[in-house]
């Protein structure tokens, strides 16, 4: 069964769209989300409203295992279509803590249209206090530190491979129920925490 | 018009319920409305939004399908209290209307309301409508054309 | 090389304050209203509509005010708008063959089902002004005439179809998508489909002069107006999670399905050719244009020698729609100060360059 979508659509896509735009122009800083709606939904207040504001019929998106109850409620409000292709969908939704994440798994993109890879909006608990990290990369004056805890062993080095697909790759929108933060695909992870 | 109504099988289908409405003027909802369910409580589940549907023709007027052109559309869902569900949606920009639309929808699938919905909203619409259509025909076929053939006197 | 010059904002606010005024006019003259835009210049609001590529009355009235009646720029409006809006989705295809029928002529046959109605037409009027109307004063009430409730109006094309003497339409591949140059670029070859969305939103006057150019002789296919039809069609949309079609009210079409010119081979008897017109509103001339050129358009399909402007689909495409074309056009009067100053330049040492060069080849002429 949907949800209630947002009071004022207009309004609140623009909010979103807004936050959404500003965390990929400012790589791996946190923001607060543009806005929160459908607190029971699997997917969050933030991550659902991102899905209510970026979807529409004419996009696919992926869910991971852990957010498959979200498919009506999505369907519903964007007419977007669920794809069980990571690499056909233009968005994918995953839950950090519960999901498998395998960023070479999505649409990369193709060498004409780079922009055709998949966003992947990642559930997280929190964005800081993990192990440190540090990024550089445009958008970013000199270097910034990520601290998203509960990442993948790998992650640095699945990031690593997906700069090396440039212009190609993922690029990634980490939310929790409050906040966004952006990791485009120019950013580039110079120092790891071990 | 006359024809979609024609083409359902069963007049008070829901779907037939959503196609009268689509066509009903604003005073056509918000009266009702207010003199039969003011303050109905509702819960506004895709708030009133307008957009674009494109229109599609066909090839030759029957072959494949092509892109004619968009048109705008309004479009709402709403919840009663008591939990149905309504569709409002319709050509046009007025998303007052189309909530309005929404609710006398979800209200007509209540048995409490269905009579109500169907005297005091569709009956009136209905009857507009074939008004209109009949008016129009009367007018069109009044500029039929009756051929006279003359016959060339031959001997 | 783009040199940015600052500058010319008051001049540009005053400009468009002095553009206002303007287009109010005369202020002891009542103000037009959007609604007589729709009521009484309802032609102009069906052009604006079709070449705006947007159902909306309303808007297309509004934008013919805000443009003070330049039809182009009132399409421009309206292009513009419609990219705000987000799309829901798709209607199930227009069924003309159900269109409550406001007016229905064959050129081909006289006597057909349904017979020849006239309606509302400029057909077999003298064309003379009339200068009652620069007076107010209502017309008379249109005569009525009962109404035969058992009256349908087949297709004329389908009465030919009946005897397999015409080409069948080319049926719906479910498996390929429907082109949409709204969202792709235009690339050729192009498609059946995206031809006749591109025509469907050209400039009336250009495929006007592209379908007389046919008829003068540059792609002749020799066409026969099959049938002309305007009146109302059901838009129908799908509600996917409730599974249902709806109505989401009607719109007015002119469809013209043009007969054209029959050819056969070893293989196949000999068939008459179609040319395709679908318009919103009550654009006749657009939707008759508009199927000329379609059916020129199909030249390689139909194996004819592509030797005329109407059947070169590059041509007809790239240039059918007038808000890119008044874009270039009208961009020249943009400040073009640093690339002239640049010619400029380059033109004066060429001549300095010329005048060098034969005062070296000629030296006792210098003397």
């Amino acid at each position: 069964m949907s949800l209630a979508g947002f009071d004022n659509p207009v309004l609140d896509q623009q909010a979103t769209f807004r936050a959404v735009m500003q965390a990929l122009a400012e790589p791996g800083r946190i923001l607060p989300a543009g806005a929160r709606v459908g607190d029971a939904s699997p997917l969050g207040p933030v991550a659902r409203a991102i899905a209510l504001s970026l979807l529409d019929f004419e996009v696919q998106f992926h869910l991971a295992p852990s957010l498959a109850e979200a498919e009506g409620d999505i369907t519903f409000h964007t007419g977007s279509r669920r794809t069980d292709r990571r690499d056909d969908a233009e968005f994918a939704f995953v839950t950090l803590a519960r999901d498998a994440l395998d960023l070479a798994a999505y649409a990369q993109g193709t060498p004409d249209y780079p922009d055709r890879s998949t966003t992947v909006i990642i559930k997280v608990e929190s964005l800081a206090g993990g192990p440190a990290m540090t990024i550089r990369g445009p958008g970013i004056a000199g270097t910034r530190r990520l601290e998203i805890p509960g990442l993948p062993a790998d992650f640095a080095a699945q990031w690593a491979a997906n700069a090396g697909r440039a212009p190609l790759g993922v690029d990634l929108i980490f939310v929790t129920n409050e906040a966004v933060l952006g990791l485009p695909r120019s950013t580039r992870i110079i120092e790891e925490a071990r | 018009m006359p024809d979609a109504e024609a083409a359902r099988p069963n007049p008070h289908s829901r779907a037939a319920v959503m196609d009268l409405l689509a066509r009903a003027t604003r005073d056509e909802l918000a009266a009702p409305l207010k003199a039969h369910w003011p303050d109905l409580p509702f819960t506004a589940i895709r708030a009133p939004e307008i957009g674009l549907v494109m229109l599609r023709g066909r090839m030759g007027g029957d072959g494949a399908p092509f892109n004619l052109g968009e048109a705008t559309v309004t479009r709402a869902v709403i919840e009663l209290a008591t939990g149905e569900r309504g569709y409002g949606q319709f050509l046009g920009r007025d998303p007052a209307h189309a909530e309005k639309a929404a609710i006398l929808e979800a209200l007509a699938q209540r048995a409490g309301d269905r009579e109500t919905v169907e005297r005091t909203v569709l009956a009136p619409i209905r009857q507009r409508l074939a008004e209109e259509a009949r008016q129009k025909r009367a007018a069109t076929a009044a500029t039929r054309v009756d051929f006279f053939t003359l016959v060339r006197a031959e001997g | 090389m783009y040199v940015a010059v600052k500058g010319g904002e008051r001049a540009i606010a005053n400009a468009h304050r002095l553009l206002e005024h303007e287009r109010r006019g005369d202020r002891n003259v009542p103000e037009i209203g959007t609604e007589q835009i729709d009521q009484q210049l309802s032609l102009a609001v069906d052009r604006v509509m079709s070449e705006g590529s947007l159902y909306d009355r309303g808007l297309a009235a509004l934008a013919i005010k805000q443009a003070r009646g330049d039809l182009i720029e009132a399409i421009f409006l309206i292009r513009a708008y419609r990219t705000t809006l987000p799309r829901f989705g798709f209607s199930q295809p227009l069924d003309t063959g159900r269109m409550a029928i406001r007016r229905r002529i064959s050129s081909t046959y006289k006597d057909l089902p349904g017979g020849q109605v006239l309606g509302p037409t400029f057909d077999y009027t003298h064309r003379l002004l009339d200068f009652a109307l620069a007076a107010e004063g209502d017309p008379a009430a249109p005569v009525t005439a009962p109404v035969d409730t058992e009256a349908h109006f087949p297709r004329v094309t389908d009465l030919i179809a009946q005897d397999d003497l015409i080409e069948r339409n080319p049926p719906a591949d479910p498996a390929k998508p429907v082109g949409d140059l709204t969202r792709e670029p235009l690339a050729f070859p192009a498609d059946r489909d995206l031809r006749l969305q591109n025509l469907a939103r050209g400039d009336e006057g250009f495929l006007l002069a592209l379908g007389y150019s046919t008829q003068r002789g540059y792609g002749r296919n020799h066409p026969f107006v099959g049938e002309i039809r305007m009146g109302e069609v059901e838009v129908e949309f799908e509600i996917p999670e409730l599974g249902l079609t709806v109505s989401l009210g009607e719109v007015t079409l002119t469809e013209c399905q043009m007969v054209n010119q029959f050819k056969g081979s070893l293989t196949e008897p000999a068939k008459f050719t179609r040319g395709y017109g679908l318009s919103f509103g009550h654009c006749e001339r657009r939707a008759m244009s508009m199927s000329l050129v379609d059916r020129a358009l199909r030249a390689d399909e139909l194996g004819e020698e592509r030797k005329s402007p109407a059947q070169d689909e590059e041509f007809v495409l790239s240039h059918s729609d007038n808000i890119q074309a008044t874009g270039f056009v009208e961009h020249l009067k943009l400040p073009h100060y640093v690339d002239f100053q640049a010619e400029l330049a380059l033109l004066r040492q060429m001549r300095r360059e010329f005048t060098a060069r034969n005062s070296d080849h000629h030296p006792e002429a210098a003397e």
